[in-house]
């Protein structure tokens, strides 16, 4: 079995000055090569989990292991290497002034020989094929583009997994492709974990295991297929359902017969064809 | 009130040597009473487009008919405070204007602005508070406390309570989770039928523009390339890609199936109710 | 009119002058301003801005491109040659209107002026002109360096410098967007008495701060997460390459400092 690149066991945790429980004893796991997406409506703690795992705030109660060691204040440094973030508004994690500083930037931190950081800056970029743009200035480029510079930057450092806090949530819907078709590259060809935190049922769609946050607590763990057998009651935790499902369960209301739920829509095209068109 | 844009062409920084033109030669018409969506791909000048609306930007040639006034290339214009009353625009991620003590200054700026007396704009934040769906007790609040979501509703409170005759959004539900989409979109819908209120949609979500607007108008590299019903746009997925734009997903469902099966459905289909419906009525006969 | 305006911008080609070291460029514009001080008569002026022309010619920038892209600074050259013109009170009197006198001396000192003041505003302006903001941020860093060693923050002065760069255009598009969202709420930024008119820029400037430090929060956790600890033990991606032709630019700037001295102290 791969080993848990973060776990976090019973945590709770509420912002200084605020009597409020934003996390309830909350606890799971991400292993190596996992694609995990953690779902939730906004306010339901899942952003204040990715300011937890960075060590940006401690929990009240409960323990962070990232790559084995434990997160604490002397030891924050020390897992931060293993974690890279992608965060939500694009232009608040720029950096640099053009796209290489920035890919740069942490690399520079970090105190990578300036060898070694050339090669390493013209790879990250490759991977998110944004090579053409090495001396672009942010201002010029586009959302999706500078997510995808935000992602090399983060390739760069190799970390052990990336977390992705919302990172297409203020995209175009072409921008959104962007990111997710990278993700899923990055995925297939690396084996790269992936933790993403979303609101965005597609992106959570694609990912091996699904964590749905509600009220500050773990309300379900699940393969997407699981998760999305919970139908109207996602709806009324104020996410909604991939279009697949939806489409089914519209055809079953219409008294078409549709066999259990597909998460794509070929495989739901390829069983209605299967049952009313197929001779 | 109509809105009528007649040849508009803007260029940006014009006369210097940075000067880019950012629309060519765009004429449509908005009636009163209608919903119109303005798409296109980023770039496409939809922002620009939005900006003439209420004669925040002057055409650099062409006019735009707003009501009673038109705002001409060349002309020097005064007071342009009843069109931008009449015309009211929620901008991209609204919640960032905010600036007063409390919910309730924020709301009566707008309407104060415009000549309303204190007290009749502060009538009008109480009314429109609970019309954006939050409660009366947060006008007393700092908007700064608020969460995301409530200060985008008092954002949008704010350009309500100018009671203007039409209203203008742009990607009114960028940000928003799931729920708060849904519920967003249809308080503006209900407000648009229930009021009569005339509504501009500018977006890109092909999905917002087939399930409300009664007109789509299509921008690409700043001309407009289409004008026409959802229903007629979307039937042409093919020129829809051309233009960097896609159909909404009951769409691509519904060519995917059609291609698979070798056969059509009798017509487009703009929801996932309609297009069950419509299979359902198709396969009937067959599966029985 | 600021779209017009090349001062503070930097223009992409590819001369000597672009090419040489942002630190050869500092060190050479901060030495020119200390050297143009040492002339004192008309001649040393004319070497000087004969120095100053070949420096703009191997530039590849004309000085007519200089000239239309500083008008502002020009009408303040000519503002303050009228005003020494008027207020020097020495040597033998040229002109007697009456109701104003002109002096040889005014004349002179008017000239040496703003002789001076153009050589100056054409030298930074060459400055930044063929360096790129960032160039001139890290060679600025550089040079600065050795002063870490009494706490003077150079890198973190840098950083400053370099996030301030990054972010003026995105604070630019900001400004931009919030006042075109108040003016849509009927806010009146640019008529009526100046009382209103100062009014109307708290709903401009609240926002604006508000998000400011939004960002900057966003950043320094972005910055955070990205290993930033500070100065100490970061490497550099940007390497600055002191060749000889930097050199030899400092080298005749010790000329022209030579000929100057000798002509203001032993001639």
């Amino acid at each position: 079995m791969s080993r848990e690149v973060i776990s976090l066991d019973s945590i709770t945790f509420h912002y200084p000055g605020s009597e409020q429980q934003v996390l309830k004893n909350v606890s799971f796991s991400v292993r190596e090569g996992e694609w995990v997406a953690i779902v939730g409506h906004n306010g339901s703690g899942k952003s204040t989990l990715a300011k937890l795992m960075n060590g940006l705030y401690f929990p009240k109660a409960g323990s962070i292991h990232i790559a084995g060691k434990k997160l604490e204040k002397d030891t924050v440094w020390e897992t931060r290497k293993h974690i890279g973030m992608v965060f939500q508004n694009p232009d608040n994690q720029f950096v640099g002034t053009t796209v290489q500083d920035d890919v740069a930037f942490g690399l520079e931190n970090h105190g990578v020989p300036h060898e070694d950081m050339v090669r390493r800056v013209h790879s990250a970029l490759r991977q998110v094929k944004m090579d053409d743009f090495l001396n672009q200035e942010p201002h010029h480029l586009s959302g999706g583009q500078k997510q995808r510079v935000a992602m090399a930057s983060v390739l760069a450092l190799q970390p052990d997994i990336i977390i992705l806090d919302e990172a297409t949530s203020m995209l175009d819907p072409t921008g959104r492709q962007e990111v997710i078709s990278l993700v899923r590259a990055l995925k297939q060809e690396q084996e790269m974990t992936v933790l993403s935190i979303t609101h965005d049922l597609e992106e959570a769609a694609k990912a091996d295991r699904l964590i749905v946050m509600n009220q500050g607590e773990v309300y379900r763990t699940g393969t997407p297929e699981e998760i999305f057998e919970l139908g109207d009651e996602l709806v009324s935790l104020g996410l909604d359902l991939p279009f697949p499902i939806k489409m089914g369960n519209a055809l079953k209301a219409q008294g078409v017969p549709v066999q259990g739920q597909h998460l794509t829509e070929e495989e739901l095209v390829n069983e209605l064809w299967t049952s009313h068109f197929k001779k | 009130m109509d809105i009528s844009l007649q040849e508009v062409e803007y260029r940006y920084a014009a006369g210097s040597p940075f000067e880019k033109k950012a629309v060519e030669n765009v004429s449509f018409t908005v009636s009163s009473g209608e919903c119109v969506a303005v798409i296109g791909h980023t770039g496409s000048g939809k922002s620009t487009i939005l900006l003439h609306l209420n004669a925040l930007l002057k055409p650099t040639s062409g006019s735009v008919v707003i009501g009673d006034r038109t705002v001409k290339a060349g002309r020097k214009e005064k007071d342009l405070k009843p069109i931008r009353q009449k015309v009211g625009i929620v901008f991209q991620f609204p919640e960032q204007q905010l600036f007063e003590e409390t919910v309730l200054k924020d709301i009566c700026y707008g309407p104060m602005n415009f000549g309303v007396s204190e007290e009749e704009a502060k009538c009008r934040a109480v009314y429109w508070i609970k019309q954006v769906g939050l409660s009366e007790e947060i006008l007393q609040e700092s908007p700064f406390d608020l969460s995301g979501g409530q200060m985008r509703r008092v954002a949008i409170a704010g350009v309500l309570a100018m009671e203007p005759e039409v209203l203008v959004l742009d990607e009114p539900t960028a940000g928003l989770d799931p729920r708060g989409r849904k519920e967003m979109m249809n308080m503006f819908f209900r407000l648009h039928k229930e009021r009569k209120m005339t509504m501009i949609l500018v977006t890109h979500s092909m999905e917002d523009a087939a399930d409300y607007a009664d007109k789509v108008v299509v921008l690409h590299k700043g001309k407009k390339v289409h004008e026409g019903t959802p229903r007629e746009l979307f039937s042409d997925a093919e020129r829809l890609s051309e233009w960097g734009l896609g159909v909404p997903e009951v769409v691509r469902f519904q060519r995917m199936l059609e291609a698979k099966a070798g056969r059509k459905l009798p017509g487009i289909c703009l929801s996932i109710e309609e297009l069950a419906a419509s299979f359902s009525e198709l396969s009937g006969g067959k599966a029985t | 009119m600021m779209e017009k305006m090349i001062f503070g911008r930097y223009i992409p080609a590819d001369s000597i002058v672009h090419r040489m070291d942002p630190r050869a460029k500092l060190i050479f514009v901060f030495a020119f301003i200390a050297i143009i001080f040492l002339a004192d008569n008309a001649w040393a002026y004319g070497i000087a801005a004969i120095y100053t022309l070949a420096s703009i010619w191997m530039s590849g920038i004309t000085v007519r491109f200089l000239i239309s892209g500083l008008k502002p600074v020009m009408i303040l050259i000519a503002f303050t040659f009228i005003l020494q013109i008027f207020f020097a009170r020495e040597g033998r009197v040229v002109l007697d209107l009456g109701f104003l006198t002109i002096y040889e001396e005014g004349i002179r000192q008017a000239f040496m002026i703003s002789t001076r003041f153009l050589l100056l505003v054409f030298m930074t302006s060459l400055l930044t002109l063929t360096t790129t903001p960032i160039s001139i941020t890290d060679g600025l860093e550089s040079l600065l360096n050795p002063l870490k060693k009494i706490k003077f923050p150079a890198h973190e002065l840098a950083l400053m410098m370099s996030i301030a760069l990054r972010f003026i255009p995105t604070l630019m598009d900001e400004t931009d967007k919030i006042m075109k969202a108040q003016m849509a709420r009927g806010s009146d930024m640019s008529s009526g008495p100046l009382k209103d008119r100062i009014k109307a820029v708290v709903p401009l400037m609240i926002p604006l701060f508000v998000n400011a430090f939004k960002r900057a929060e966003d950043l320094a956790t972005a910055m955070e997460v990205r290993g930033y600890r500070g100065g100490e033990g970061r490497t550099k991606y940007r390497l600055l390459n002191w060749h000889i032709r930097d050199t030899m630019a400092l080298f005749t700037l010790i000329i022209l400092a030579g000929i100057l001295s000798w002509m203001r102290f032993w001639l």
